[in-house]
């Protein structure tokens, strides 16, 4: 009679976990299925054509989402161009150049910036960065490139750093003792053995900031000025694929320009994908070797 | 080379200034703006209270229907991802089958680097196909917005069950074996009950990101000026949302005020939640560490 039951209980129990692991697969396929299906359109050459261009101006006819994808380019790169040196410099510091103390509260500091709403970060962006860069530069109004590039900066950070720092534990015991008994300093240490040691986890919090700064949206949105066009200087605005989604989805509803936000949040689907195959390659063949 | 090194170090402590002097002049930039206008005028403006919160009277000029809505998605958000993301780490920890565990991994790593407007763009289309289908009256609403949130954070709830399972000592196992359990009772009994806290830091983490999140309530249902929403299927007012409309088109100092108050509670709530998480899995990871 227990034994029954108990079976019953341990069948019910593998059932539960079966099932929420199949909804789980399932709605990440349904994800993709959705965007397939709502970007099938797009595969009309005259439609995608017309897609395919540098011209946003709904009401003239011109659906080109090319300009957005720029945007999104140009923006994580700079904003990964701005965080990386500093989380580098930040992982040093912690890592052997500064003292213990501040080090360990520093990262904790880093961390804790990870619970910040991104919504805050823009917020008090468009109050203290946009204000700054109009005053210093006495162009435009402030909405731009720049400000944009320096606040996703700003949300990438900790995600580079702790990546980075997870790295550098892994390294750190292996070189400690040859650095000591060679007497580096932790400069040296750092730069010449830990480092050039840790190619793989660079090349992750590259990627991983990558896709961090491409995935954002409420940054380029507050930010950036929101102009779909390439932008000529940092001082210009521009207009990311995840704003323009939000953006045109609380504004109009003709047909071309949804399908604009589709085939944005394929492209957006298909490099987030491309960005996790990276991750799984770059982590591969150091967990083989471990 | 010698001033290269000095170099270097100049640099590491520079860039250590940068986030301490960023993340306290953001504190203290909100504190000095925001403080003056905290109080319950913020949250419920001229409407008592408690007359609000029981009897559901309208709230004009606060950010109280605001926090209702985030607190309603983030409840409906954790409905949602709690069990499934409890019963799937499980799964993805205990009974590993090769291929298939596999590619849900891969899934879920994916659903992790998803960004959270593919999550609310989802949502839409999910709505438009409904109505070209079975619905055709469907509507964005909160239970949407909270079914897309819930699978913005199931990851994180994964996650959490996942690596809290796999840092239990092999003994607990073991010891589930020796007392002549079966594999189901052995985690309900023993492995569930150890890595308790482990598990409640993923559920707090989960609930925090589900209340900052703003992308995915843009597309779902999240409007300005909704008051209380009537039903599931209603639209309401969310406090990240709310942060974004004030910034984007504030009209008076009063309302800016109110937007620097929302930023505060929706800072305070999510460094709280923070906080806590962090606290849970210290825990669990002395608990374990120790033997």
């Amino acid at each position: 009679m227990y034994r029954t039951a108990d079976r019953r209980a341990g069948s019910l129990w593998l059932l539960a976990c079966r099932s929420s692991a199949a909804v789980t697969g399932a709605a990440v396929l349904a994800i993709l299925l959705f965007l397939l299906w709502f970007s099938l359109p797009l595969l009309d050459a005259d439609t995608l054509s017309k897609l395919l261009s540098w011209d946003w101006r709904p009401f003239h006819g011109g659906f080109g989402i090319l300009p957005m994808v720029a945007g999104s380019l140009l923006l994580s790169l700079s904003a990964l161009l701005l965080a990386f040196p500093v989380s580098v410099g930040i992982c040093c510091f912690a890592h052997g150049m500064g003292p213990s103390g501040p080090a360990a509260c520093l990262l904790r500091l880093v961390k804790f910036m990870t619970s910040v709403p991104t919504v805050v970060y823009g917020f008090v962006g468009v109050f203290v960065l946009v204000p700054l860069l109009r005053e210093a530069f006495r162009s435009g109004s402030g909405f731009c490139w720049l400000a944009a590039a320096v606040g996703l900066a700003v949300l990438i950070l900790p995600t580079i750093v702790l990546m980075l720092h997870s790295q550098f534990m892994l390294i750190e015991p292996q070189v400690k003792l040859t650095a000591t008994a060679l007497g580096m300093s932790p400069a040296q240490r750092l730069l010449h053995l830990v480092m050039p040691n840790s190619g793989r986890g660079f090349a992750a919090a590259l990627v991983l900031g990558f896709g961090r700064a491409l995935g954002d949206t409420m940054i380029p949105l507050m930010l950036a000025g929101n102009a779909a066009q390439v932008p000529g200087s940092l001082l210009e605005s521009l207009r990311a694929m995840t704003a323009h989604i939000a953006l045109v989805v609380a504004t109009d509803s003709q047909s071309l320009a949804y399908l604009s936000l589709f085939a944005c949040g394929l492209i957006l689907f298909l490099s987030t994908t491309l960005v996790n195959l990276g991750l799984q390659l770059l982590k591969r063949p150091e967990e083989d070797k471990g | 080379m010698k001033t290269g090194y000095r170099l270097f170090s100049l640099f590491c402590w520079a860039c250590a200034l940068l986030p301490v002097v960023g993340v306290f002049g953001l504190v203290v930039f909100l504190l000095k703006q925001g403080w003056g206008g905290l109080g319950l005028e913020l949250f419920f403006g001229d409407t008592p209270p408690l007359d609000a919160i029981f009897r559901f009277a309208p709230v004009w000029d606060g950010i109280w229907p605001a926090c209702f809505g985030t607190l309603a998605v983030t409840g409906l958000a954790a409905l949602t991802a709690i069990p499934l993301g409890l019963f799937c780490g499980i799964y993805l920890n205990e009974f590993p089958r090769g291929r298939l565990s596999g590619i849900l991994d891969f899934c879920v790593n994916l659903l992790a680097g998803m960004p959270s407007i593919i999550m609310g763009l989802f949502g839409f289309a999910l709505i438009l196909f409904l109505r070209h289908t079975l619905v055709p009256d469907a509507g964005t609403g909160l239970l949407l917005s909270g079914f897309c949130m819930g699978l913005l954070v199931l990851p994180y709830m994964i996650k959490s069950t996942q690596s809290s399972l796999g840092g239990l000592p092999e003994d607990l196992r073991l010891m589930g074996t020796g007392l002549g359990f079966s594999k189901s009772q052995t985690i309900r009994h023993i492995l569930l009950p150890s890595a308790g806290r482990g598990i409640m830091s993923g559920v707090v983490l989960s609930i925090g990101r589900a209340a900052e999140d703003t992308a995915v309530i843009m597309l779902t249902g999240a409007v300005a000026n909704a008051g209380l929403p009537r039903g599931l299927f209603d639209n309401y007012e969310a406090l990240p949302f709310f942060i974004y409309t004030v910034a984007a088109e504030y009209q008076s100092p009063e309302e800016l005020q109110h937007g620097f108050g929302a930023a505060l509670v929706l800072l305070t709530m999510t460094m709280g939640l923070f906080l806590a998480a962090h606290g849970l899995h210290h825990a669990m990871e002395k608990r374990w560490k120790r033997g």
